[in-house]
């Protein structure tokens, strides 16, 4: 069978990783576009949130793909790891000075884990809003229909010091995620060639900066006072 | 035994065709019955196993290295000759033999070149089909470059890795062969012995390098592919293990070693610098296409910095000696001109051992960028080596040991006095005469190994009534046994010295008395002293380790005991040889402006010596050597 | 240039006597050597020195000397190939060192390498993914004129590019994963870039591959260790290419077995 092939094959695995790691990044540029309409004030936030629920079958059905890959992303990224452990061998260099590598490069498996475990907690926090229930209450009257206030949650949630700054670390760790990742999505795909290279690595640290700076500016506003309720 | 080198008679351009004719073939279906051993898996080792692979034989092919990509042909750098003619400058399969043998100074045997510039081009093809990436030009036709020797621009190359790029080739068609299971490949195994049987090469003995396991195989036919000899001078451009054991061992049962004697000296080498040296650097000869050889003209200069040394106080012996060749002189002539001058006193360098190339016109001429296209490579390669940027200062360098012409005798059909035992590429003697032209080796080596081994083989195979010999036939026993008894020997002797430093002292004797300039005096003094290397080397060796793992010294003193032996045979070979041709110079042979003068009278013949016990004087055979085609003449360059 | 001081190292270095014995690292202390020696001429005089005493060399892999052969294949000071860039160890010269250094050396470590002794390794496992596909399926003879099909320039540099590896297995032993994939692609990029490869194009891709993953290499996780010890300097862009390659042999379905045919009159 050609996709068992495909599926057992660390080429093949490389190449899913590829694709849903930039599946992921896309999701990450939108999701980094929809956070920043916090700046044009409680309606246009609350607007767009409403606008991302206005159909069950459209947000499920985003949410469980989404989940799916990266899914996909983990579990391929697991399955290599051992893998790749046990082409190493069990006797260890003396001396290993990972020549050319970047530290991002050497440690996407752990920084993978640590940007997972963000994701959960972020998930608890914002989407189920399991960890403060109290955001479920936090709604506003808008043109006659009671609706979910977004805005408020964010800078409550965002007003405590210790989750802002957890936020800031983790996006940093993300952008370090993708510092690498973006560049090497495009090369796990086959998308590079001699002429593309550097500019798709420049690519990939851009948007690796403009993700931190666009994410982290949510949660260091607030902080700051910028933006209250 | 006569020697019959069962030359096809008619004329020389229907020679071949006439004789793959007259040949016998064996029936497809039964070529699976056959099976062949191929010792090396070089060039023509490689090329032979997978094209005898195609053709339906079952072969057993054996490699010292840990793999097969790894044979020494690996390093040729600079190309192969082929009569295509494209770049319409009058080239001619004609011109291609004539070339050659006036190349190899009129001691090689005209139909074997004859067929060597026939099959050449049909190589080129070949190679392509196998996806070797040989340079291009923007139309996208082949790119070719003249090299010493040449007259017309007939070398293909693939940047400055040309025989890495066709060793590769032949060793991907040989990698099908193995995963199509019709080559059984063995990876560091060494044959130490030939066994004959009735007469006939049936098998060899051979050690396992890892496990030092010995085993014997049995075949229909034998193959060597085992390179050259020049290390027995210990300092040469051969990689560390190339040596002559299967050659030597073969001549120990009965074939001829035919030409000794004629060992090439390259002129583009890096000069030694210490004591310490493991090996020379060849730097390809291409660079003389673009680089100006010369010396001070005065001896008081060679301390100065080049820069330093006025045009008009330089000289460009080359160009001045050989004005129409110039700088592209065949490999001997120039060679032997950078020693006359450094014997002058005017060398540069360390050790005053040295003459440059200089690149300053030429990137003046053509732009610094030009130059790095083509050499970029090798001038970084002399900056890692030597610490100097060759842009800026002009490179220096000195002739080194590099081929050998000479190696074990073998008729029209490749194969030797003992029958069943063929020999092919650089292990063999017949296409190059007493001195090689540039970019022949490469195709002489695939030149035997795709497509004259494989029809010539057949030929004996189809006349080969009874099946191979089991490997319990007592000659395989007996064969077994002394290699057997040779380790242990090796390995009982336990005195003070390492194989290495025998090695060392062997080739230092050699390159002083039997190098680049050879005179009586200096043979006969080598004469005496080889023996009592020899007896010391058995008296005082120490071989550290076991014998039943991987043991790098004990590999070595079997090699070097050989090359002990067989030192002594080239060297009475020089002697005997009282004229001087091609990579052969005898000082008392020359013409009053120091050329060599051949002595066609007396010796325009293949010496084929026979082996008759260490120690022993070995039996000179003779193969006239007969031109119907070209008339012998005196080389000139000028 | 030349000169005339002497150096002196601290050397450790991998003492195993056979696949079956565990190593360990031996030190050694190494006095006269000439800057302008090479790093295996530095070896060859601690060999000829341990010999004096007795004791036996260390056994590494080596041959041509000269940087084609790729036999040579030790792991200095953490890097394959040692610190000089674009050359093997066997063209670094001692120069590049510091007087008094110490220098390890290990041999390169990998599941697919296993060691022999010492610094050797058996890397048998390269020969094996080129008997699986790394080849144009063509016999000697009846091969057109290489005229016949005009490659461009551009083609045939970039093929070049890719064919120069010496197979030496530097990329594997630098890699965190040990991947073989700088190797593999670049052998199966030479052939699929030039018109007489694309044929088995799909074939060769998928074969390598498998054959590669069979040997236990792990995969590719793009942080250019390889090309950065690679001593022909061969770009993982041509990883890139093989994973393209990969993809559409994939997406072409040419992994599925073609149904026996009866074939022959």
């Amino acid at each position: 069978m050609p996709l068992i092939k495909f599926l057992r094959s660390t080429v093949g695995l490389k190449i899913i990783m590829g694709v849903t790691g930039a599946a992921l990044f896309a999701f990450t540029v939108i999701h980094m576009v929809g956070n920043l309409q916090i700046f044009l004030g409680q309606e246009a936030l609350n607007n767009y949130a409403q606008m991302l629920h206005a159909s069950d079958e459209v947000i499920w059905g985003f949410r469980l793909g989404l989940g799916a890959v990266a899914a996909l992303h983990i579990i391929c990224a697991v399955v290599l790891t051992i893998r790749n452990r046990a082409a190493r061998g069990s006797e260890a260099y003396a001396e290993y000075a990972a020549p050319g590598a970047s530290l991002a490069s050497r440690t996407m498996a752990i920084s993978g884990v640590i940007v997972a475990a963000f994701i959960i907690f972020h998930l608890l926090h914002f989407t189920t809003q399991s960890i403060d229930p109290s955001f479920k209450e936090l709604t506003e009257i808008h043109k006659g229909v009671e609706r979910h206030d977004v805005y408020a949650m964010v800078i409550k949630g965002f007003q405590v010091p210790w989750v802002s700054a957890f936020y800031i670390i983790s996006v940093a760790l993300v952008s370090f995620h993708l510092s690498h990742g973006i560049a090497s999505c495009f090369r796990s795909m086959g998308l590079t060639n001699p002429a593309y290279r550097e500019v798709q690595e420049w690519f990939g640290l851009a948007f690796a900066v403009i993700i931190f700076v666009g994410m982290a500016a949510v949660p260091a506003a607030v902080l700051l006072g910028l933006v209250k309720l | 035994m006569s020697l019959d080198s069962k030359i096809p008679s008619g004329p020389i351009a229907q020679k071949w065709d006439k004789h793959r004719f007259d040949m016998k073939l064996v029936n497809p279906a039964n070529k699976r019955k056959y099976s062949v051993i191929v010792v090396g898996s070089g060039l023509a080792g490689g090329s032979a196993a997978a094209s005898l692979a195609e053709l339906g034989y079952n072969v057993s092919c054996f490699c010292f290295q840990d793999s097969p990509r790894r044979a020494h042909s690996i390093a040729a750098q600079g190309g192969i000759n082929a009569a295509k003619n494209y770049q319409n400058d009058g080239d001619s399969v004609y011109r291609l033999f004539y070339d050659t043998i006036k190349g190899g100074d009129f001691r090689a045997r005209e139909a074997n070149v004859y067929r060597l510039a026939q099959v050449s081009a049909e190589i080129i093809d070949q190679c392509v089909a196998q996806g070797v990436p040989f340079a291009r030009e923007y139309g996208g036709t082949l790119a070719n470059r003249s090299f010493g020797g040449a007259q017309v621009s007939r070398t293909f190359y693939a940047r400055g890795q040309t025989g890495q790029q066709l060793l590769l080739g032949a060793y991907s068609a040989l990698s099908r062969q193995i995963g199509l299971g019709k080559v059984k490949m063995y990876n560091r195994s060494e044959m130490l012995d030939l066994v004959v049987v009735n007469g006939q090469a049936k098998g060899i003995i051979v050690r396992d390098l890892v496990t030092g396991k010995i085993t014997r195989h049995s075949a229909d036919a034998v193959v060597l592919g085992t390179g050259g000899y020049s290390n027995v001078y210990y300092l040469s451009t051969n990689a560390q293990a190339c040596n002559v054991t299967a050659a030597w061992r073969a001549a120990r049962k009965g074939a001829y070693f035919a030409n000794p004697c004629y060992t090439q000296i390259h002129p583009t080498c890096i000069p030694v610098h210490g004591d310490h040296q493991s090996k020379l650097t060849l730097m390809s000869e291409s660079l003389r296409n673009d680089g100006r050889v010369w010396v001070p003209k005065r001896k008081e200069d060679c301390g100065k910095k080049p820069s330093d040394i006025p045009e008009d106080a330089r000289d460009y012996y080359l160009e001045r000696k050989y004005p129409s060749f110039g700088n592209l002189a065949p490999r001997d002539i120039s060679s032997r001109s950078a020693k006359e001058a450094c014997d002058d006193g005017r060398g540069v360098g360390p050790g005053g051992r040295g003459v440059y190339l200089d690149f300053a016109d030429a990137i003046k001429r053509l732009g610094r960028k030009t130059i790095e296209d083509r050499y970029g490579n090798l001038f970084q390669m002399y900056e890692k080596i030597t610490g100097e940027n060759a842009y800026e200062q002009p490179m220096r360098i000195y002739p080194a040991l590099h081929y050998t012409m000479g190696g074990l005798w073998v008729d029209y059909n490749l194969m030797s006095n003992l029958p069943g035992l063929f020999v092919i590429g650089e292990a063999n003697f017949s296409d190059h005469g007493a001195n090689r032209l540039g970019a022949s080796a490469l195709m002489q080596g695939l030149a035997d190994g795709y497509f004259v081994l494989p029809y010539t083989i057949g030929n004996y195979l189809a006349q080969q009534k009874e099946k191979a010999p089991s490997t319990d036939h007592p000659e395989f026993v007996k064969a077994e046994q002394e290699v057997h008894d040779r380790l242990n020997k090796l390995m009982s002797i336990k005195g003070k010295r390492s194989p290495n430093s025998f090695h060392h002292e062997l080739g230092h004797l050699m390159w002083e008395n039997v190098g680049m300039g050879r005179n009586e005096k200096g043979l006969k003094e080598a004469l005496a002293k080889i023996p009592q290397i020899r007896e010391e080397f058995w008296k005082n060796l120490n071989v550290l380790g076991d014998k039943e793992d991987l043991n790098n010294a004990l590999e070595r003193a079997g090699r070097v005991a050989d090359f002990l032996e067989f030192a002594e045979l080239l060297t009475l070979d020089a002697l005997e040889r009282k004229e001087s041709c091609g990579g052969h110079f005898r000082e008392e042979y020359q013409m009053p402006d120091g050329e060599a003068k051949r002595d066609d009278e007396n010796f325009a013949y293949v010496a084929a010596w026979e082996f008759k016990g260490v120690g022993q004087a070995p039996v000179l055979h003779k193969e006239p050597l007969v031109y119907e085609e070209v008339h012998m003449s005196t080389r000139s360059y000028k | 240039m030349s000169t005339s001081n002497s150096m002196t190292f601290n050397i450790r270095i991998w003492r195993q006597k056979n696949a079956k014995t565990p190593g360990k690292l031996v030190e050694y202390k190494l006095d006269g050597i000439s800057p302008d020696m090479s790093f295996l001429e530095m070896l060859d005089q601690l060999n000829e020195r341990l010999y004096a005493k007795g004791e036996e060399p260390v056994a590494f892999d080596h041959d041509c000397r000269e940087g084609i052969c790729g036999m040579c294949s030790l792991n200095v000071n953490g890097i394959p190939h040692g610190p000089d860039s674009q050359v093997t160890i066997c063209q670094t010269h001692m120069r590049i060192f510091k007087d008094g250094q110490t220098i390890t050396i290990e041999p390169w470590r990998s599941t697919a390498f296993p060691v022999i002794k010492d610094c050797v390794v058996d890397r048998s496992a390269f020969d094996r993914i080129i008997q699986a596909g790394g080849f144009v399926s063509v016999n000697t003879g009846g091969t057109p004129d290489a005229n016949a099909l005009p490659i461009s320039k551009e083609i045939a540099d970039l093929a070049m590019d890719a064919a120069a590896c010496i197979g030496c297995g530097a990329c594997v032993a630098a890699c965190k994963n040990s991947s073989a994939l700088l190797f593999v692609s670049a052998k199966a990029s030479q052939l699929n870039l030039l018109p007489q490869g694309k044929a088995e194009k799909d074939r060769r891709v998928l074969k390598m591959v498998e054959a590669m993953d069979k040997e236990g290499f792990g995969a590719c996780t793009n942080t250019n260790s390889c090309e950065a010890v690679c001593p022909k300097g061969i770009p993982v862009t041509f990883i890139a290419q093989l994973n393209r390659d990969y993809a559409w042999a994939m997406l072409k379905g040419a992994a599925a077995e073609p149904k026996a045919t009866v074939g022959g009159a």
